[in-house]
This record gives C-alpha cells, structure tokens and sequence, in this order.
C-alpha cells in the first residue's frame, strides 16, 4: 500500500570524524537538512565513542530544537564485555528511541517500541515478523535485498514502517579484525585511531588500479555509493515510508535536498541522478543490489528494468 | 568434547563417520545451505540413507539449513525443515529467525543449533535465541578470543560449538555482502562465496591473474602458485602499497589448544569442509579423533602431518589469539 507522505532519515555517521567536524555536520543538519529521523551514536567500533561524546548532549539539543525525531544507534558487533556493558546502558538510559544493530540489542529491547538497523539480517517477512512481535516499529533492511524481497517482505509485514538505504555506501563487512589499522602497520589493540585519516573510508583497489571497496575500520564498505532515485516512486508505491541517507564526506544538506524534491515530485529522478553526480563527483553511483544484480553495478532507466527483474 | 565432521557427499558423510565422528553435518542439495555448491550435498533420499547409517554406527546427523529465507519462497526452507526432521536429523543448524521461530513452533521437540551464520557472539544474543527458540547450542563466530569464550560459556545457557580446522572467515559471518557486491551472489542468499561460476583466471604477461566478476582478486608471478580467488583473500592496493588487505591465504588451525577450549567450557570441535573430498574427510578426522583421545604430550606429532592438508599449507589460530585482530 503506497505511503502517503514519506520521510527522510539521517542515518549515524558510520566513520570516524574528529569531534568538532562531527559535531558541526549535526548542526547544519539541524538547520538546514529536511529530514524527519536522525539515528546517531557510534556503530562500527567501541574504541570511538570519547571522540564525540563531548559533543553529543550539544548535538542531541541542536537537533530536537530543529524538530528532529532522534533514534540512538547502537554497536554492529559486540563481542567484549565492556561493548556489551555500553550496549545495555545506552539502551537502559536512552530517552529516545534504539535502533538495534546486532542481536544483542534485539533480545534487551523487547517489549519496548524500537527502530531495527540495515545491520540486522532482515531476509523475508518471516523474520520481520518475529522482530514486530517484540516491539520493533521500524525496519531499515539490509542493503542487499532486492526489490522483489522489498515488496514481499513489506506487503506480508502489518504494523512495521519499512525503511530504505537510498543514499551512502553500503556497508558490507565487519570484523572483530581491523584491516584498517593493518594497512597502516597497527593492530587493532594499538590502532592509533588510524582511521580518523580517512573520514570518507580508505579505497581499496584491485592490482589492477580498479576502485573496489574502502575501508572504515573494522568495517569495509561499497567504493560505490548507493542512490536509489528512480526507484523511489516504485518503492513508495509498495508501502515504503522512510529513505535512509548514510552520511559521507560530502554536502549532505544538498543530498537531503535533493532527495526530499526528487520524492515529492519537483525533481525528475533523471536530473536528480545527475545532480547527485555532481554532489558527490568523486564517487561512482550504484544500485545493481535493489536490481538483483552485483551491488557494485549501476542500472540506468531503472524504472523499466526494476519491472523486469520482478518477474 | 564432540568431534563435528563435515560431509559434502554421502562417501564423505560414511568415511566421517568410520573416522571417529560424534556428529556429521550436512545440508541438502539446494540454496537452503550454505555450501550451495554444484556436485555437492544430499538429495533426500541420500540425507535418509546417511541418518540411518549414522545412527546404527552411534553417529549424529546435524543438517544445516543455514541460508536465509528469500521472501515469497520460505516454502522451500519450511519444507527442507520437515523433510530433515522426518529423515531423522539429530539436530537443524538454523541462521534465520524467521526460520528459528517457524522450527520451533512447529517441531518444538526437535533439537536446534544457532549456525556461525546466525553471527551471535555475546551473551544477550545468545540469551536471547535460547529464550526465543529454545537453542539447545550455538556454532560461535571466528571472531572470539579463548578467553572470550570463556566469560561467554559462563554466561549462557547453551552448548558451545568453535571451529577448530579448516577454511577460515575473516569478516563475521552471516553479514558479508562482499561477494555478492562482486558478483551478485551471496553465502546468506545463495549459499555460495565467490562462486566459481563468476571465477575467472588470465594469463597477463608473465603473470596469472584471478577475478571474480569484474574484479582482479590476485596477480601471481610464474613463480608464485596460485590459488582460488576467495574475495577477502586477495591481494589488494591500499594508499599505493599492495597486500593481503584482510587475511592471508591460510587456514585456520588450533587443535593445539585443545585443552584450553575445553576448560573454556566448548562443549564440540567443528571442522570446516563440506566442499572437501572424502579422502581429506577421512584424514583429517580420523588425525582429530586420535589427537583429542590423545595424551596433550603426544599430540604435537600426530597433528603435524594434519599441516600439509592445509589450504597454502600455512595456518593460523585466527581471532583465538589476540594479537590476530
């Protein structure tokens, strides 16, 4: 069933940014970036939270005065006792809403309205529902579905809100190692928060010079970056609500913008995709995964072609 | 501790269970596992013939149904479930929740275990499957240190399964969308990793070059041999310098830690391996079986002939020790 009025969620900043430009992006998405949703908190790695955690009660203030609905993410993997320990006080504590990103979350978050993060392996409305029945709202899936799954999952799942990563790099891989480190000579014990360098990730390229992946510590992530465009009409027309966009190292008022008049219609999805280029020039964009294709793929004049895959 | 072998054919699943295995696991032949790989696994009538042969031997039969549910098409999962059941599975080796919950509902009885896929590394998630879906043991992660293992067993309420021999994951497993970013085809939607099928090996000057898909995954000079372009085991280049980005072409290997995984409270050794053939099957177990009904002192020896069987013949002991991550 098509949705009336979808929105925009800002998804964490899944890299490492030094506190003061981590603390600026919020505010200028606060006050000038038209979405409704803003998940943040650390994701990717336990080592990181003392960098923004001087700035968060600041941000969290900025970004309700602005009318921001705010959802707090939390760790990917958790394997030590103190991840686990900081998993079960954030969501002791939180005000807000938690997004789970690992199962751990899951099992404390029962009973309690929650968001389920792209982390959480969401394959068939099977396993959307048991989450609905312990008290999940809201379901961001994973990036590697394809539209065919989309539709089913969402047209079989009554009383969720689906969610969508429209915009980012797709995060494929974590680790309890940290390839970032080694590439910089360290271990992940005496990583020197090497990857504090790299706030868009690392490229990894093929030997024969081909842009593949990029590193953003323990995790590894698409080198392309997803953009669902032309492919939001159809989206919306089958029941999903919410577009996530996954924060890079780019304009990302000028992303939300983009995205908020491409959904409502002021914006052909065409232009829109050339826009974007323009945005985020140094990346190439993808879709081939909403697709049924390789995720690193690209296919124009999606909309015909989303209809053939569905078949 | 048990001894959990692995059987991609029949012959495999009988040469495991001469060798000494407790257990055998194995899946059918379609995308509900995942080693969905062409030429391997049982057909049903195979998966009943290896249950009976298992059980007269005083073997288990462990089936895995490890992949995740395509949308619309859970009948072929739901149906793999009932028809492992019937054939008489001693336990289903389950990733998917949606999968978990319908097992447990419909055959409460039957015995499940938590897959490596299901990627449940900590106590709360743990918890959480045993409550949920009455999870009688979980394959943990290659992710976890010895002694993480330990506060773990002290904290859960279920048996414990590590891998101990065999091919090794570096990313945790059941989230990886390496492969199929590459080629499309995924270990949680297809149960394959960089399948064959988008495997390519050409010849550049002097040098052998392996891709997956569009992408070269390794260069080998003439002198250097060449192995198979698994995706997180090639050589990549990173701000200018090239190397084995994530993990080394190794196996992994810590049956000399025996005694330290089952003070940590394991209750069951897993080999990796259903892609083998039954002659590795056969030597690998039965030098496990030896080695973990052997004395510590006299182990060393008959574990280093193990070695040559490795993959690149180099091994390591992985995320056990910490130093790996």
């Amino acid at each position: 069933m098509a949705v009336d009025k979808p929105t925009l969620t800002l998804g964490p900043v899944l890299y490492l940014w030094e506190g003061e430009k981590w603390r600026d992006f919020y505010f200028r998405m606060a006050d000038e970036a038209p979405v409704s949703h803003v998940v943040i908190g650390e994701t990717v790695c336990s080592k990181r939270l003392h960098f923004a955690d001087p700035y968060f009660p600041l941000v969290i203030e900025r970004l309700v005065a602005a009318g921001k609905r705010i959802v707090l993410s939390t760790l990917a993997l958790v394997t030590l006792e103190r991840e686990s320990q900081y998993v079960r006080s954030l969501i002791a504590d939180s005000p807000y809403p938690v997004e789970a990103n690992d199962l751990s979350a899951l099992a404390l978050l029962e009973g309690e309205p929650h968001w389920i993060g792209p982390l959480v392996n969401v394959y068939n409305a099977a396993a959307a529902r048991v989450l609905a029945m312990r008290g999940a709202r809201i379901i961001c899936l994973p990036p590697e579905l394809p539209a065919s799954s989309i539709d089913e999952i969402v047209s079989q799942t009554p009383g969720v809100d689906f969610e969508v990563l429209a915009f980012g790099r797709m995060p494929l891989a974590i680790s309890a190692r940290c390839a970032h480190a080694r590439a910089k000579g360290h271990i992940k014990d005496n990583c020197r928060f090497v990857c504090k360098d790299d706030p868009d990730g690392l490229p990894v390229k093929t030997l024969d010079r081909q842009s593949f992946l990029a590193l953003n510590g323990v995790q590894t992530v698409s080198f392309t970056c997803q953009a669902l465009l032309a492919e939001l009409q159809d989206l919306v027309a089958s029941g999903v609500g919410r577009f996530r966009l996954s924060p890079q190292d780019c304009d990302m008022v000028a992303v939300a913008r983009l995205y908020d008049e491409v959904l409502q219609g002021r914006v052909e999805a065409e232009d829109g995709v050339a826009r974007l280029r323009q945005i985020y020039p140094a990346t190439p964009l993808s879709n081939g995964f909403h697709h049924g294709k390789e995720g690193a793929a690209w296919v124009a004049r999606a909309r015909n072609i989303a209809h053939g895959a569905n078949a | 501790m048990e001894l959990i072998c692995p059987a991609g054919t029949p012959a495999a699943f009988r040469e495991a269970v001469e060798a000494g295995a407790d257990a055998v696991y194995c899946g059918f032949r379609d995308e509900t596992n995942a080693r969905n790989f062409p030429g391997l696994n049982f057909s049903r009538e195979e998966l009943g013939e290896a249950t009976a042969y298992a059980r007269r031997k005083g073997t288990k039969t462990f089936v895995a149904l490890n992949t995740f549910m395509r949308a619309g098409h859970e009948d072929l999962w739901y149906q793999a479930a009932a028809d492992a059941v019937h054939l008489g599975a001693d336990a289903l080796i389950l990733a998917d929740i949606g999968l978990m919950a319908h097992a447990a509902e419909t055959y409460p009885e039957q015995r499940l275990h938590v897959s490596v896929q299901a990627s449940a590394s900590n106590p709360d998630a743990l918890n959480f499957l045993v409550e949920a879906f009455g999870a009688k043991r979980v394959v943990l992660p290659r992710t976890l240190t010895i002694s993480d293992i330990a506060r773990l067993a002290r904290q859960i309420r279920c048996e414990i399964e590590v891998f101990v021999f065999g091919g090794l994951c570096v990313m945790a497993e059941g989230r990886c969308s390496l492969s199929s970013y590459a080629t499309g085809k995924s270990p949680n939607m297809n149960g394959v990793c960089s399948p064959a099928s988008h495997v390519r090996y050409r010849q550049d000057g002097s040098d052998l070059v392996s891709e997956l898909g569009a992408y070269t995954i390794n260069r080998f000079p003439r002198d250097e041999a060449a192995g198979y372009p698994t995706l997180c085991k090639g050589r990549f280049d990173i701000a200018d310098a090239s190397g084995y980005a994530f993990e080394d072409p190794v196996s992994l290997d810590v049956m000399d830690q025996i005694d330290a995984l089952r003070e940590a409270g394991v209750s069951a050794l897993k080999i990796e391996g259903r892609q083998r053939g039954k002659a590795y099957v056969a030597e690998v177990v039965s030098a496990l079986r030896k080695a973990l009904d052997a004395r510590p002192e006299e182990r060393r020896a008959l574990l280093a002939r193990l070695r040559l069987l490795s993959e690149g013949q180099r091994t390591t002991s992985g995320a056990y020790d910490k130093r790996w991550r």
